[in-house]
């Protein structure tokens, strides 16, 4: 006993007090992309041509968030001078083809077309969450929102066991052939009114797998997805970021 | 096996004519009479060269061997007089429509059809897309009860289908059904991209991203000529025992958690985070991606950062030290987890089991010690093991592999690590090579095998996580074990689904 309460003593208060303040992140994490149109041609065609995901779109100088896994390939080829990304882990669209980012800014999270979900599920939000097929980093930095530094249940979110208990489901992973049934039938045991969040690149995109014939290519062609959370695999403060922004 | 197969070296690519090419009979007799001895598989997988079906096999005692041969269309199975080829032979049958004949339970493994379009050995029409989908080994009995879990479970992990067969409390019988992630990471590795290459190894198992990068890294290092400096091998090592850390802090924790003692499931929960931002620290990723790519890391570890981590571990080691004694000091604990899902060497020997779960049954193989690469050739690696081969014995694993890793990282960091960090870039494979690659990964034993042909593309590339030797391990500890200790089994293993479905 003497020795549990020693430990309790030592371990401290290790809730962080986000959204008031933002935790700091380590210098080299990669979070939302700044774009510099003005970089020579020559620079952004190179980042185009070494993007493993080929994400970038050297015509119109953009960037698709959605499939991007956060590498930092163009960050360190163009050094900068085309794309370089910062500490802000801040950042969620409510459609698809807002991620595809060219520099301007993301629409506001917080201002989208689903604003009765904020009423619906504002004071609780029940998740089901599904992997289908992905790497298990995702679900990792999906489970740890439930340790101490993150706390999500005390902002009334909680991950449930069963999809009868759920307002939604959260999917991760590209949607392997072998898992779609599951993931189907986990949505239709879901009652309604529901919610869909797709985290992470290969959720949203197919990301690393992206062109298999074993899987998805993208979520949203198989059922209506409300949140788009990107990232490989999205940092938990951007999983904390997105949820609260867009339903709280 | 001296005078047939080929004595290799782990990460040193040779050529493929230098592999001796035998008959399948000699192979298969070889194969059997090595494992039999002690020997265990590393590799054994069919592929396609030049229209013809061929297997590679990769043996391990204390060194490694190789040898190929032309494939038959059907076989006798090796697994009935060597078990550990049981699941490789499955595997080969679900790839390329190969039947071993006699094999004690053949049965698809990741619910694939085969490549060569050859009637489904398993006799699967896969129009429906469930694994699941398939007439399970059951006990009879009027007092039988079968419990089915999966593939969705009711926390945030992967998808699997567990098919319990019980009497009252007691399970008589656990089949492992799994395949629902497969998302053909093989195929895809059939001469990518180079750009590409890195980042689909990185994410065969996403917490595995360090052992199955430098699995690859060290493949096209060696078929490229290439041997990244020292700085770099050092950076390397450094992050393989950072995911170690992450997962084995994170595993204790998910143990506490499973016998109902929060704190220290709690406070391990957290300090798993805090390893994992250590991750981040040297690349910018919590799982590492995006740091090691052929030729070295892509990123330097400078003397501030040297100086945050030494000051981070010096504070977290106590707290891990202390939450451990925590947690293995508890008497509430000791009764679970000790006597609980207890595996035999004998048992754990004929499946072939690597890592923790291998040495928690008194099977001390480490990559690190017997095929050493990188630093790891200055460092000394004790020869870990437990006895009891039941839950605690694999906590404990976890517990002494925990302080290990931080003392080799602390013993790195106290010299300044110069590196030339490599820049995106492609490369030109040797042609008509042949290179495997063995790391120990926090799970044990990854391996990454690569055959390229005469025009340095990549023929064949084979990947192997350490959860396809453990599984069958998991199925085993649950023998006779009550079903409410399954959760805490299933911890004790933490294997992954989708380092094994690919």
């Amino acid at each position: 006993m003497l020795n549990t309460l020693k430990n309790r003593f030592e371990q401290g208060y290790r809730t962080c007090n986000y959204p008031k303040e933002k935790p700091a992140v380590f210098d080299r994490y990669r979070g939302m992309p700044v774009i510099k149109p003005q970089a020579p041609e020559e620079v952004i065609a190179a980042c185009a041509d070494a993007c493993p995901q080929d994400a970038i779109d050297a015509g119109k100088k953009n960037i698709d968030l959605g499939r991007c896994v956060f590498c930092g390939t163009c960050e360190r080829l163009s050094k900068g001078e085309f794309i370089s990304f910062t500490g802000d882990f801040e950042f969620s669209a409510a459609h698809r083809q807002s991620l595809v980012f060219d520099g301007s800014s993301l629409p506001d999270l917080a201002i989208h077309a689903k604003k009765h979900f904020k009423r619906l599920f504002g004071r609780s939000l029940q998740l089901r969450q599904v992997s289908a097929a992905g790497c298990n980093a995702c679900e990792a930095d999906l489970n740890v929102l439930a340790t101490p530094f993150f706390d999500l249940a005390r902002f009334g979110i909680n991950f449930v066991a069963s999809p009868r208990h759920a307002d939604g489901i959260v999917v991760t992973g590209p949607i392997s052939r072998n898992m779609k049934t599951a993931l189907l039938q986990t949505y239709e045991a879901t009652p309604d009114p529901k919610v869909v969040v797709a985290v992470g690149s290969c959720t949203i995109s197919g990301g690393p797998f992206k062109g298999s014939p074993e899987i998805a290519q993208g979520l949203d062609s198989i059922l209506p997805v409300d949140l788009f959370i990107p990232g490989c695999p999205p940092h938990p403060l951007t999983n904390l970021y997105a949820l609260l922004t867009y339903f709280k | 096996m001296k005078n047939a197969f080929i004595e290799i070296k782990n990460g040193a690519a040779i050529p493929r004519d230098e592999i001796p090419h035998l008959p399948f009979n000699r192979v298969r007799d070889l194969a059997v009479s090595h494992v039999k001895n002690g020997g265990k598989v590393v590799q054994f997988f069919g592929y396609e060269d030049q229209g013809t079906m061929k297997f590679m096999t990769v043996l391990r005692d204390d060194k490694l061997w190789a040898a190929g041969c032309d494939a038959p269309d059907s076989y006798p199975s090796m697994s009935c007089e060597a078990e550990p080829f049981h699941l490789f032979e499955r595997e080969i049958a679900e790839q390329f429509g190969i039947r071993p004949e006699g094999h004690p339970w053949l049965k698809m493994v990741r619910y694939q059809p085969n490549e060569r379009d050859l009637p489904d050995v398993f006799g699967n029409d896969y129009s429906e897309d469930i694994p699941g989908n398939y007439p399970y080994y059951q006990v009879q009995g009027d007092d039988i009860h079968e419990v089915a879990v999966g593939p969705v479970h009711a926390g945030v992990i992967e998808p699997g289908h567990f098919r319990f067969n019980c009497i009252g409390e007691r399970v008589l019988h656990l089949e492992i059904q799994l395949g629902y992630q497969h998302r053909g990471v093989e195929a895809l590795l059939k001469n990518p991209a180079p750009k590409r290459l890195p980042i689909i190894c990185e994410n065969i198992a996403g917490d595995t991203t360090i052992g199955h990068g430098l699995c690859m890294a060290q493949a096209v290092e060696a078929l490229t000529g290439v041997t990244p400096d020292k700085g770099a091998k050092v950076i390397r090592v450094i992050a393989l025992e950072l995911e170690r850390l992450a997962n084995h802090i994170g595993d204790l924790g998910a143990l506490s958690g499973d016998v109902a003692f929060l704190p220290p499931a709690n406070y391990f929960g957290r300090l798993r985070g805090d390893f994992l931002n250590l991750s981040l620290l040297l690349c910018g990723n919590r799982f590492g991606k995006g740091l090691v790519r052929p030729g070295g890391v892509s990123f330097a570890l400078d003397d501030e950062m040297r100086k945050i981590l030494t000051d981070r571990l010096a504070e977290l080691r106590p707290q891990v030290e202390h939450v451990l004694e925590l947690l293995f000091s508890a008497s509430t604990v000791r009764a679970r987890f000790e006597h609980c899902g207890a595996v035999s060497r004998e048992d754990a020997d004929h499946l072939g089991l690597v890592g923790p779960a291998g040495r928690g049954c008194g099977l001390p193989y480490d990559v690190r010690r017997v095929f050493p690469t990188e630093a790891y050739t200055d460092i000394g690696i004790p020869e870990n093991s437990k006895t009891t081969g039941d839950v605690d014995a694999r906590a404990k694993m976890r517990y002494d592999e925990v302080i290990q890793s931080m003392e080799i990282i602390q013993s790195l960091i106290t010299r300044p690590i110069e590196t030339k960090p490599v820049m995106p870039g492609n490369y030109r494979l040797a042609p008509s090579s042949f290179v495997v690659t063995l790391n120990e990964a926090w799970r044990g034993e990854v391996s990454h095998c690569l055959l390229t042909d005469d025009a340095g593309q990549i023929q064949r590339y084979k990947v192997k996580d350490p959860s396809f030797h453990n599984w069958n391990g998991l199925a085993m500890a649950l023998r006779d074990t009550g079903i409410s200790d399954f959760p805490l089994n299933n911890k004790s293993f933490n294997l992954s689904y989708c380092g094994f479905d690919l």
